[in-house]
């Protein structure tokens, strides 16, 4: 896969009046589908609608496939493909009417007829847009930043309130684009879709970036993982520490209740059975506690609601 | 997931004749399917007409009520397509997000602008196309060349397209379309449409008379009822509201 970012973007300040929505962000996208979290008000859509050409940067440098998206719009326009949060498409207008007339401003869509097939939008036959269905209308918009055949697509919240099934049909299509070599930046709230999906996440709080990694690697960092396991009341803790790695730690938290904490990988599993069978333990209820993207997330974004 | 190669990128602009006319022609279809649009462009101008035509209510002057009335008929066309149906519909798109999504489409801005202007001016055809049909039924029977109609219609475009897009540019939705009927309704009791501006005071004659649809129901009457030559003071007065209107519109409008 290529190297060189789709997105580059450097001390991004944008603010709004006296609000700063983003302060000096930093974020380099690479091909591929770069998942960017975070709280609500953190600056997710104001950082995507600055790579989309919409909001003038008050400050730093913003490039998108190598161009500038204020001072060279006219080249970056038909290469990205948008979905906007909500709406975007004339009220009356019907899904395969307005999906047909973006496809007409682009050089070499796609068909537009297996869009409509493989996006289930070809049961809203006549009806409008206004009286499409929360889900249909978004799996419209989606269509609609596909279709032009771009290089790389901004998907603003694709899945927010959709039904399992539209956001499989959701993730079916990115996993799609991304085979093809269509580069994907998605804002979104949903911590699995993001490990799902994201070759690289960014997570984003009070307008900076905060981490940035593959789901892997930011599960790994941060605290410590978490290994259990049950066996005999009593066993000597010390003879087990000195088995394990120097960084971690083992304990007896109640009788015949142990917990082992540190890089827990299978080599360091393979230590515990090991030492178990060594001493004539049988473990039951080995459990492996991994730290899920969410843990990180709201380790580094706090948990209260704002 | 394999690649199959649907998605590849093959990124690119139509050209832009094509893009311009499709979104003109989907401009248009919005248009005509929009039952309150067609009430405003074709209903009231259409009863109006046939109307006041026949039955004796305001007093035209001298002369066929239907001579007086078809000029401003035909004005009052132009202001419900080119202002009041306009600045609603493009104050709707605002709203949903058409303009913004269409902005980082391939169309320039520049090129969706020209594509809205295209639509009013194939709406306004087909309206002059029923309402002189309608007219000529009607005993209509009007003078002056074709040449000066043509600039008094193109221009009373301009100048209401101008005033359309800075309501719809700059106002919420909403008040977009309360203040849009509001305003066709005023200037078509004020503006010399069906009531002639001889009936008002002297003094509001005079302000009246600036108005941009007072100049070209006028200007009209001048030429389909009186034969008369190019009007240049109406034309004059138009201009001026185009060009202020335009440039209003090009400086404040905001698309989202």
């Amino acid at each position: 896969m290529r190297s060189e970012p789709v997105v580059r973007v450097e001390a991004l300040v944008k603010r709004y009046g006296t609000r700063t929505a983003v302060n000096g962000l930093d974020l380099t996208a690479r091909a591929g589908v770069t998942a960017v979290l975070g709280p609500n008000g953190a600056g997710k859509t104001t950082t995507v609608e600055t790579c989309e050409g919409y909001r003038r940067p008050d400050a730093g440098l913003v490039r998108v496939l190598g161009l500038d998206p204020q001072r060279q719009a006219a080249d970056l326009r038909p290469r990205i493909g948008v979905m906007l949060q909500s709406g975007g498409v004339y009220s009356g207008a019907r899904a395969d009417e307005m999906l047909r007339h973006v496809a007409g401003l682009h050089a070499h869509p796609l068909d537009v007829d297996a869009l409509v097939e493989r996006l289930g939008l070809g049961s809203c036959g006549r009806t409008t847009y206004r009286r499409l269905s929360g889900g249909q209308q978004q799996r419209l918009a989606l269509a609609m930043a596909v279709v032009g055949r771009p290089e790389l697509v901004f998907l603003d919240e694709p899945t927010a309130g959709l039904d399992p099934q539209a956001r499989r049909a959701t993730w079916d299509l990115v996993r799609d684009l991304r085979a093809d070599g269509v580069s994907v930046i998605l804002t979104t709230h949903y911590m699995d879709e993001a490990e799902q999906l994201a070759d690289d996440v960014a997570i984003i709080d009070a307008g900076r970036v905060v981490a940035q990694g593959s789901p892997e690697e930011l599960c790994r960092g941060g605290a410590e993982n978490t290994l259990r396991f049950t066996g005999r009341p009593g066993l000597d803790v010390t003879s087990l520490l000195k088995a394990l790695p120097a960084d971690s730690s083992a304990a007896e938290l109640a009788a015949g209740s142990y917990r082992v904490t540190g890089k827990v990988d299978p080599q360091l599993l393979a230590t515990v059975t090991s030492w178990c069978a060594q001493h004539g333990v049988m473990p039951d209820r080995i459990s492996v506690e991994r730290h899920t993207l969410e843990d990180v997330f709201l380790e580094l974004t706090g948990k209260e609601l704002r | 997931m394999t690649a199959t190669g649907t998605y590849t990128p093959r990124p690119g602009a139509a050209p832009l004749p094509r893009m311009i006319g499709s979104q003109a022609a989907l401009e248009t279809k919005m248009l005509l399917r929009n039952g309150e649009q067609l009430l405003l462009t074709v209903v009231i101008p259409t009863l109006l007409l046939v109307l006041f035509s026949t039955v004796d209510i305001v007093d035209t002057g001298a002369g066929e009520a239907v001579d007086f009335l078809t000029p401003g008929i035909l004005a009052l066309a132009v202001v419900s397509t080119a202002f009041t149906g306009q600045a609603i519909a493009t104050g709707f798109e605002r709203r949903y997000g058409v303009l913004k999504r269409l902005a980082s489409s391939p169309l320039p801005r520049w090129g969706l602008m020209t594509a809205k202007t295209l639509s009013v001016l194939v709406t306004e055809i087909l309206q002059v196309i029923l309402l002189t049909a309608i007219a000529f039924a009607l005993g209509w029977n009007p003078h002056g060349g074709p040449a000066a109609v043509v600039l008094l219609l193109v221009l009373g475009t301009a100048a209401f397209s101008g005033l359309g897009l800075l309501m719809a540019g700059t106002l919420k939705a909403e008040a977009t379309l309360a203040a849009a009927n509001l305003v066709f309704l005023l200037l078509l009791v004020g503006g010399g449409v069906i009531v002639p501006l001889d009936k008002f005071p002297a003094g509001a004659q005079d302000v009246l008379a600036l108005l941009p649809v007072s100049a070209l129901s006028d200007g009209l009457r001048d030429v389909l009822q009186d034969g008369a030559g190019m009007p240049w003071g109406d034309l004059g007065i138009l201009a001026v509201w185009a060009v202020v209107g335009l440039t209003a519109a090009g400086r404040f409008f905001r698309w989202e």
